[in-house]
């Protein structure tokens, strides 16, 4: 192992701060490795934040992808039990409807079993009874041991553990080069966002866990992966109208599930292939909406008649099958290339495909791999090892008589986990709120301003989900660019920031922007042009 | 298919925008820190609940009821009620004693009036304010209201109900616990009235209590119960008899026209129109002509009238305003329709004591500057509010009129 103490100096540098790369900085550095890990933008800001947010029982995949489904049944007992604070155990329904063929439950209920997930017929009454929001024509159901996951909190977890074990960690950092000598990658070239300068970074191995975008890194190298972009839109609705995941019991196709998440509900998703210059601005057109709209009310009836908050999509990072470069033998598998082997470029290795679900596992692959690398002996133990914030059961107070700090403690222990005990709550003003929708309070703005990475509001919301509710940044943006302006002591920089992000929020809403939405979205821009004459300063 | 025409939400709660308007006109929200404000406790709240029950906050039994939020709301969000159903879905604190005390006015009224002159005493002494106090947590400030030892209904059947035959006009009354248990004269008021005017008056065939402390107080299986029996009635009145229904409290009649289908889920469509309030019911036959009206002569007296929070709801005030101010020799002034906090038996309870006088404070002001003669309101709980927290009297408009009408010619007019 290098010991150098240079400062730009490490045992691996990883590509990506999305669910994969923050997966691995943390394998790599339980298992002593000097990691640095280089974001171009923020955590969970590409895929991983762009999903359903299912934790996948395995089952969608048991009668086509038997690996994966039981890759992801394996997984989710590990996440139960490591990640509790980011996951609801909520199980999953495949429902049968008259349109789809019955006969196709065995062969499903066969394949689960076979891949080690509990899957169980009910009766459609019983379906009802668990699930009064499912369509009540369903002909069958099978119960399986789904459930949701946030993505981002699972993202954060793996980041604050992996710089408590003594990762390095810059976001907004962009590799825009990888350092090559006599055939081997021996460091990158990262453009600092935030200062404009660049700076060299080199440790034995570089590992590309760019996602989509790993893509484009490789290419730096000269190296080919044959990926392809396929992109994936959802609807967020705006409150949940299911607690139980429901999924169609037939062969996976679009707008099938409907995943309860916090304070909301998703159906998702739309498939199809764009191209590489799509990848950084995914638009979601209004037939997406509409197939969205169509198929999930399937699903769940009511969702025709709830109010949607937001559409987004995200792009899957399929790869096609190493031997295959055609493209046609597309896998959601985990994909590990050991550059050297493959391309005889050394110091060098991507991680791709796989799935949030899956994410442990691949990190465990690669971290693997690196151990072989550097001569690292130490064995895997992010199976057994809780992560930052489901270590210790958190108490919430239960008395008759309340107080408000402990309705604010209800939400971020639901968010934070063991952690919340980091957030102030002693006094009124820790305990009042930035967040209405959401319960966000001053304490939580503050903690994460404080210790969590927080560049600007969208890095805010994605730790906290200030701006996550039902009035998109309408009441929180404003209050929640105060405390910006002052963590970072800067007033212009959290007023270009706020408009910013009421921009991107608008950019969700727009595809649903009709109704109650729509009414929310005028009040919003008179607020902030009529009120706050943010207008004004956009034109200065 | 365009599937965006058709996705227009079904829940009420989603029609909030935000704009929070509604914790602007909370009377609770800035005199008890602890009460989240409407827009929290309901539209906000409720999406925290349906995520997972136990985000329930024991802190919205502070809400009052007073449904001025929802007359605030510009989305039509019907905010009072989405607190008040989530109370019933999600509370886990059980009615305490006192509670079912308070709630069940119907029981303790006739228990009471039985032995009225010894209930009145006893509920005034010092000591026994002291002991309800500490014990049952009724606040020891509060003066309870007398109990007759005639109820309305009793005097009604042996003085009034023989000759009700005679008048060819007729509407059904719905007398209420106040003027049954506590102040029978304001329903006799009100029969002279509408006696005058050449209507006969006749009881419900069955009347409960409108159930709306019932419904304050958690206990919704009984107030279900008994709004079954008081719809079941009035649907008898209106459609066998003809005979509309009227009565003299605002919350009565709010409580039966809204809260029955929004809260206990009991349908009254065909009969809500044919529920009234008496002053609406007799402003109207004025307006329209079919009934005249001869004031006696009188010395000018400057009357204030307070909005009850219910009448606000109902958007009636102007009827009872009006009518009062059809009267030759009355000088009426509308104070400003705010909460006056004790909001029927939230007030005597001692948690709720400081509130209560705390939202109430801004009308005592009021009307201490209003060099009225006295006051006057359609409800009863804010007569008892009033009347602790001010040196005035309060009446209730009907009894003005009662006192105002030459009854013999205004008889002539309308025969």
């Amino acid at each position: 192992m290098n010991l150098s103490s240079k400062n730009n100096e490490f045992d691996i540098i990883i590509i990506g701060g999305g669910i994969t790369g923050a997966g691995t900085a943390r394998d790599c550095s339980l298992r002593g490795m000097r990691v640095l890990l280089i974001e171009r933008f923020d955590f969970a800001a590409g895929a991983t934040g762009r999903n359903h947010g299912l934790l996948h029982s395995g089952a969608r995949y048991a009668v086509t992808d038997k690996e994966s489904a039981s890759e992801c049944i394996k997984e989710n007992m590990i996440l139960r039990k490591i990640a509790r604070h980011c996951v609801e155990e909520n199980d999953g329904l495949f429902i049968s409807l008259p349109e789809d063929d019955i006969n196709f439950q065995s062969k499903f209920v066969e394949s689960c079993q076979a891949a080690g997930i509990d899957a169980q017929i009910i009766d459609p009454a019983e379906a009802r009874r668990l699930e009064p929001s499912v369509n009540p024509n369903l002909i069958g159901a099978v119960k399986v041991p789904d459930g949701s996951v946030d993505p981002f909190r699972l993202t954060l977890a793996n980041i604050i553990d992996a710089k408590a074990h003594g990762a390095k960690v810059l976001i907004y950092h962009e590799v825009v080069g990888l350092i090559q000598e006599q055939g081997r990658i021996i460091g990158v070239k990262v453009l600092d966002h935030k200062k404009k300068e660049t700076a060299n970074y080199y440790a034995p191995l570089t590992i590309n866990a760019a996602g989509i975008w790993g893509h484009g890194i490789a290419e730096m190298a000269g190296i080919k992966i044959g990926m392809y972009p396929a992109k994936g839109s959802l609807l967020i609705f705006g409150h949940r109208v299911n607690n139980i995941v429901l999924n169609r019991c037939r062969k996976p196709a679009d707008a099938d599930i409907l995943v309860p998440g916090d304070t909301i509900c998703l159906i998702g998703t739309t498939s199809s292939h764009v191209g590489f210059d799509e990848i950084d601005d995914m638009k979601v057109t209004s037939e997406e909406v509409d197939l969205l709209l169509r198929e999930g009310k399937k699903l769940a009836p009511s969702l025709a008649t709830t109010r949607i908050l937001r559409a987004y999509a995200g792009v899957r990072p399929l790869v096609a099958a190493d031997d295959n470069p055609s493209g046609r033998n597309i896998s959601r598998g985990i994909v590990l290339l050991d550059h050297e082997t493959r391309d005889g470029i050394a110091g060098f290795a991507t991680i791709t495909g796989g799935k949030l679900m899956t994410y442990r596992l691949m990190a465990e692959k690669a971290t693997d791999l690196a151990c072989r690398k550097l001569g690292i002996d130490k064995p895997c133990v992010t199976m057994n090892e809780p992560l930052p914030g489901s270590r210790n059961e958190e108490e919430i107070p239960q008395k008759k008589t309340y107080h408000l700090s402990d309705r604010i403690k209800r939400s971020t222990v639901g968010r934070h986990g063991d952690m919340a005990s980091r957030i102030a709550s002693e006094n009124e003003f820790n305990n009042s709120l930035v967040c209405e929708c959401e319960d966000v309070s001053v304490g939580e703005v503050e903690y994460a301003l404080g210790e969590l990475d927080i560049h600007n509001l969208e890095d805010l919301r994605r730790r906290t989900r200030v701006g996550m509710g039902t009035c998109q940044g309408e009441l929180c943006a404003c209050r929640a660019a105060g405390f910006l302006s002052e963590a970072h002591n800067c007033t212009q920089q959290a007023k270009n920031d706020l408009a910013r992000f009421l921009n991107e929020r608008w950019k969700g809403m727009y595809p649903v922007a009709w109704g109650e939405a729509l009414r929310e979205s005028e009040y919003t821009q008179w607020v902030y042009s009529g009120v706050c004459g943010m207008n004004k300063m956009e034109e200065k | 298919m365009n599937m965006q025409q058709y996705n227009i939400s079904d829940n009420n709660f989603e029609q909030c925008i935000k704009c929070t308007v509604c914790t602007v006109y909370c009377p609770v929200v800035p005199v008890n820190p602890n009460y989240p404000g409407p827009k929290q406790a309901g539209p906000d709240g409720e999406r925290l609940r349906l995520k997972r029950g136990e985000f329930f906050d024991e802190a919205l039994k502070y809400c009052l009821n007073c449904k001025r939020c929802e007359v605030a709301c510009p989305s039509n969000v019907r905010i009072g009620d989405i607190i008040q159903l989530a109370r019933i879905r999600y509370s886990k604190s059980k009615p305490s004693l006192r509670d079912m005390m308070l709630a069940n006015t119907d029981i303790v009224g006739s228990i009471s009036s039985t032995f009225a002159p010894v209930v009145n005493t006893a509920v005034a002494l010092k000591p026994v304010k002291s002991v309800m106090d500490g014990i049952l947590k009724i606040d020891k400030h509060r003066t309870f209201p007398k109990y007759a030892s005639q109820t309305f209904e009793s005097w009604f059947k042996k003085s009034a109900q023989p000759q009700q035959d005679s008048f060819k006009n007729h509407v059904s009354f719905f007398h209420g616990c106040y003027i049954n248990y506590n102040y029978p004269q304001l329903g006799k008021d009100l029969v002279k009235v509408m006696n005058a005017i050449g209507y006969g008056v006749h009881l419900l065939e069955n009347e409960k209590c409108c159930g709306v402390a019932l419904i304050s107080n958690g206990l919704i299986k009984q107030a279900k119960k008994q709004a079954k029996i008081n719809v079941a009635a009035i649907r008898k009145s209106v459609k066998e008899e003809n005979r509309p229904v009227i009565a003299a409290s605002s919350t009565c009649t709010f409580t039966m026209r809204d809260e029955y289908p929004h809260l206990l889920e009991i349908e009254n469509d065909d009969i809500r129109d044919s529920i009234e309030l008496a002053t609406r019911f007799i402003y109207r036959l004025i307006e329209s002509g079919k009934v005249k009206i001869k004031y006696r002569d009188a010395a000018k007296t400057r009357i204030a009238y307070h909005t009850p929070c219910h009448m606000e709801k109902l958007g009636w005030g102007f009827y009872s305003i009006d009518m009062l101010r059809n009267i030759p020799h009355v000088d009426l002034v509308v104070l400003d329709s705010q909460c006056c906090g004790i909001s029927g038996t939230y007030g005597f309870k001692k948690e709720n004591y400081k509130t209560s006088q705390g939202i109430g404070s801004s009308l005592f002001k009021q009307i201490e500057n209003s060099a009225a003669d006295f006051i006057a309101t359609d409800c009863e709980t804010c007569k008892w509010q009033i009347e602790m927290s001010t040196p005035y009297k309060v009446k209730h408009p009907i009894s003005i009129l009662a006192e105002s009408i030459d009854f013999e010619a205004t008889r002539d007019l309308n025969k």
